[in-house]
């Protein structure tokens, strides 16, 4: 058995586990050892695939497995990984394994809680390791259930709005790409779906901007680029606490993770050509969401739109098409997906407290939560890009790269993406200044007790992973680069 | 003539079989005996459906009236698992005072039905083509009208008969046409002759119309809603699934073998015909209050969806064709399964009575959530992998526009499916429907439609049989 079918399998036994699951202990066990082991695998996975790379495997992706699944339309289930998809399912497990543990507690329905959300993880994984479109986009769709009815059931303020603007976008999303997915299979001429055998085929240059069009779109919506963004801040601000750390971390690289694979890989001409059409409007969604966020006055809203400002980035940088940018992107996504995550946990831990996210009621918690409010300042300056944290790396990388292309256009939109970083500072350094510090108005906050025992692992968990990545990003830009070689070449043809 | 030729029509005559005892059952069977009556029926419909379910050879009696291909089974099972179900999920309504003196008449009519869409499908000349579909349209209005002294049930049955009959009228003149320009009735023959002209496309749209007006596509479909909302809640799933799907294979099969040489013609008519349906039905969808309404134009517009697999008129369309069938077949019966029994049990049929559901009937409304998930065609249910393979099949003859429409559409779809989500979850309640403790055969019926709807994608096998046995132009 292929040991990539263990990031499949664990979700779903949970998900049995969970339906058969009668008190609470045994939830608990079920989640805790499901995530437990699912972080333990990716490690694994970590160290096999180095081994492999260090006996001089230089297969593009390794581990395949490949099971004819619809022969009639060549559909396969096909796994394997390179580089890129091992660092995101590492990525993907710390943040679920996170997030399980800041619902710990969770006291509406925990059963279905967790069932919907091993189903929402098991999308991830699968989505990660599959090659072949087919099988890509089935575990793309998959989360849009769990999604939809996590938020409705279990989220706050207006979350019927945000759970139903959530589900008909990323429908909307979907639905392009399928598009572009059944042009790319049959305009290639190609018999398989699989996404290196696709490569291969060259399709009509006209053709290929209709479809780079759609699946662009497509993964734009997913991955919230502007102007089709709108449904990250208010989905997010609805969700349940691991909900928001799940969507903002792993749900929203998914789309730019599918337009890198799918679209960039599959259409390097058309990209070439309609590359200043995106590039402009993912510099402007940079600019933007920073920008909005200045004016948010509810965490949950500020840092939502600090996401589509970091995800902006992703969109901007693979536009790019240099190696040295498209590094910077995988980091950023590993890096803002650790981020995110301890903003929304922290954020979380804050709000199971006050009971209100405008921080114009809250001052001086740092002097009752010391625990929080350390966390809370980590994830703030990981944000704007402090060295020492993983932010500071990804973020250089992509500016790096993007300088490297001369041309006016790319300089301009490069400033104007760079001037976040600037925009960035005001908003994180307000809030943390404001919510942190000063003098407690409010005398119902100072009975606040810190973080719990597993609000803490969960934490340190994901502080350790940001300064890991920042003080050691070689590892894993290395193990980037490794992979990134076939789709410049492809690019590049 | 040799009239053991006409042992091979199996499928007819096992059915035929079925029907005589039942009926003989019924007639002279005495009080106490008669409380079995509905496990036999069920039981014998059974052993119906599983002697029937192995395709075999091809074959032709009387001079080609009668056609069989194996893909036909196929179809045919379909059909016989949908009105099991619907058997299954009738018992308790079936019991109630109303109706028990009538359950008889209930079996009886339901098989005539059948009976009449085995014929259709199977005839190989227009006249017998017929008989079928009048054979399957008469039984099917007393059976709308099953509730005679609810007013509704009888306005639906009036409704349903007269437009049916006006539709059939148009069919045959169509055929009069067509037997004026070619003076022959056997589709064997009539595939070479229709080429076009236009008395040919006069006697083509007269013809079809009496079958769209079966499937209820938009402009034909004004009956619907009405006819939906006024049958018997387990009538209605039999007219939405097993009268529907019947018709749709048939207008695959009759379009690449009787009009295959018009197919430029008849793509450009189904183009605007599925266009028109599926937009049109699901923006009706998003208003209706009333469940059965509600269902009525969501089968619209999935009957849309069946058309994409019939507008490729290649082997694949008709595989993904009949596989869409099946799934939606078992995803729409779980749907009204649901309804059915909260109708039953408490009368309420509003969206609105279904809020907080949940909270009260988990199980149910985990069902009915899962069906629609399915409908909508969203993983990993089932009805992703046949929307897929349907999408699939008619962009690869090169309809791309017509995909990208269906696809936007099914966004729109998809957002009234969760408003039934919605209202079952989210919503709070300060009367919900209270507990409600179905019966063996409800169970045994959403438990076979569930694991249908989780497991037949996942399995490849289903389709691969399937497509064994397509054929196309």
């Amino acid at each position: 058995m292929n040991f990539l079918l263990i990031f499949i399998l664990i979700p779903m036994l949970m998900m049995v586990g969970l339906f058969f699951a009668n008190n609470r202990k045994q939830i608990n066990l079920i989640t805790l050892s499901g995530s437990v082991l699912l972080l333990l695998s990716a490690i694994g996975l970590t160290f096999l695939y180095l081994h492999q790379r260090a006996i001089g495997n230089t297969a593009e992706m390794l581990f395949i497995t490949d099971v004819p699944w619809y022969p009639a339309f060549n559909i396969h289930f096909l796994v394997g990984v390179d580089g890129i998809s091992v660092i995101m399912l590492l990525l993907s497990s710390i943040i679920v394994f996170a997030s399980v543990l800041v619902s710990w507690k969770i006291d509406t329905m925990p059963k279905e809680y967790f069932i919907w959300f091993s189903l929402l993880s098991a999308g991830a994984f699968g989505f990660f390791i599959s090659l072949d479109l087919f099988t890509l986009f089935f575990f793309l769709e998959m989360s849009l259930v769990p999604k939809f009815l996590l938020i409705g059931i279990w989220g706050s303020g207006k979350k019927e709005y945000s759970a139903f603007k959530l589900a008909l976008m990323v429908m909307g999303g979907s639905v392009l790409v399928l598009f572009g997915i059944l042009g790319i299979y049959y305009f290639s001429g190609a018999e398989s779906m699989n996404l290196l055998e696709l490569a291969k085929h060259t399709i009509p240059l006209n053709i290929q901007y209709y479809l780079f069009v759609s699946s662009f779109v497509g993964f734009g919506i997913i991955g919230a680029m502007f102007p089709f963004h709108s449904w990250v801040p208010d989905g997010h601000s609805s969700a349940p606490t691991s909900v928001s750390m799940f969507l903002s971390g792993i749900s929203m690289k998914l789309g730019a993770y599918g337009a890198f694979r799918v679209a960039i890989f599959l259409l390097p001409e058309a990209a070439h050509q309609l590359a200043w059409i995106f590039l402009i409007l993912a510099a402007f969604s940079v600019f933007y969401g920073a920008f909005t966020a200045l004016a948010q006055t509810d965490l949950k809203y500020i840092n939502a739109y600090a996401s589509i400002s970091h995800c902006g980035l992703l969109f901007f940088a693979f536009l790019i098409f240099n190696e040295t940018a498209i590094t910077g992107a995988f980091l950023q996504m590993i890096s803002h997906g650790l981020i995110t995550a301890l903003f929304f946990a922290t954020i979380g831990m804050i709000y199971s407290r006050t009971h209100t996210r405008m921080i114009n009621d809250m001052n001086g918690l740092m002097k009752v939560i010391p625990f929080i409010g350390v966390s809370f300042t980590i994830a703030g300056l990981a944000s704007l890009g402090l060295p020492g944290f993983s932010g500071f790396i990804a973020e250089m990388t992509i500016f790096v790269g993007a300088f490297q292309e001369t041309d006016l256009l790319h300089r301009v939109l490069t400033l104007i993406a760079a001037t976040s970083i600037v925009i960035t500072a005001v908003y994180i350094l307000r809030v943390v200044g404001k919510v942190l510090f000063g003098t407690i108005t409010n005398k119902h906050h100072l009975e606040f007790a810190d973080a719990t025992w597993w609000e803490r692992v969960s934490v340190i968990v994901l502080v350790i992973a940001i300064a890991g990545l920042g003080s050691a990003p070689m590892l894993f830009s290395n193990m980037i680069n490794d992979s990134l070689q076939p789709v410049l070449n492809n690019l590049m043809r | 003539m040799n009239y053991s030729s006409f042992l091979q029509m199996q499928e007819e005559l096992s059915l035929l079989v079925v029907i005589v005892i039942l009926l003989i059952y019924d007639i002279f069977a005495g009080e106490k005996s008669l409380r079995f009556f509905q496990p036999v029926a069920i039981v014998l419909f059974s052993i119906h459906t599983i002697l029937n379910c192995i395709p075999h050879h091809p074959f032709e009696i009387a001079g080609g009236m009668y056609h069989y291909v194996p893909m036909l089974t196929y179809v045919k099972t379909i059909l016989n698992l949908g009105t099991l179900i619907i058997f299954l999920q009738s018992q308790h309504w079936l019991n109630g005072e109303e109706s028990i003196n009538r359950r008889g008449e209930f079996y009886f009519l339901t098989l005539s039905t059948l009976f009449g869409m085995y014929i259709m499908l199977s005839a190989g000349h227009f006249l017998l083509f017929i008989i079928g579909i009048e054979t399957a349209s008469i039984p099917m209005a007393t059976l709308v009208a099953f509730n005679k002294y609810t007013h509704k049930s009888a306005e639906a049955g009036a409704k349903y008969i007269l437009s049916s009959v006006f539709a059939s009228g148009l069919s045959l003149f169509g055929i009069s046409m067509i037997y004026g320009t070619t003076g022959t009735l056997y589709f064997d023959d009539l595939s070479g002759l229709l080429n076009g002209t236009p008395i040919e496309l006069m006697a083509f749209v007269f013809f079809v119309v009496g079958l769209f007006f079966k499937i209820s596509l938009v402009p034909f479909h004004l009956w619907t809603p009405d006819v939906y909302e006024g049958a018997p809640t387990n009538i209605t799933s039999y007219l939405s699934v097993v009268s529907k799907g019947s018709a749709v294979f048939v207008l695959f099969t009759l379009f690449i073998k009787v009009f295959g040489n018009m197919i430029d013609q008849w793509q450009a008519i189904l183009y605007g015909i599925i266009i028109i349906s599926i937009t049109l039905a699901n923006l009706f969808a998003i208003r209706q209050q009333n469940m059965k309404r509600f269902l009525a134009f969501s089968s619209i517009s999935q009957a849309g969806y069946l058309l994409l697999g019939v507008i490729s008129g290649s082997a694949t369309g008709m595989s993904s064709l009949v596989y869409y069938l099946l799934v939606y077949m078992f995803s729409n019966l779980a749907i009204f399964g649901v309804v059915s029994v909260i109708e039953d049990r408490t009368g309420k049929i509003n969206i609105r009575d279904y809020n907080a559901l949940y909270s009260t009937n988990p199980k149910l409304s985990m069902v009915m959530a899962l069906a629609l998930f399915s409908l909508a065609g969203i993983p990993p249910f089932a009805g992703f992998f046949s929307k897929f393979f349907i999408f699939s099949a008619a962009f690869q003859k090169g309809f791309y526009i017509l995909v990208l429409i269906a696809l936007i559409n099914t966004i729109v779809s998809l957002y009234y499916y969760l408003l039934v989500v919605r209202a079952m979850f989210f919503n709070t309640n300060d009367h919900p429907v209270e507990s409600i403790k179905s019966d063996v055969s409800l169970k045994i019926s959403l438990i076979i439609c569930t694991v249908a709807i989780l497991l037949i994608g996942g399995f490849s096998v289903v389709y691969q049989q399937i497509a064994l046995l397509g054929f196309g132009i």
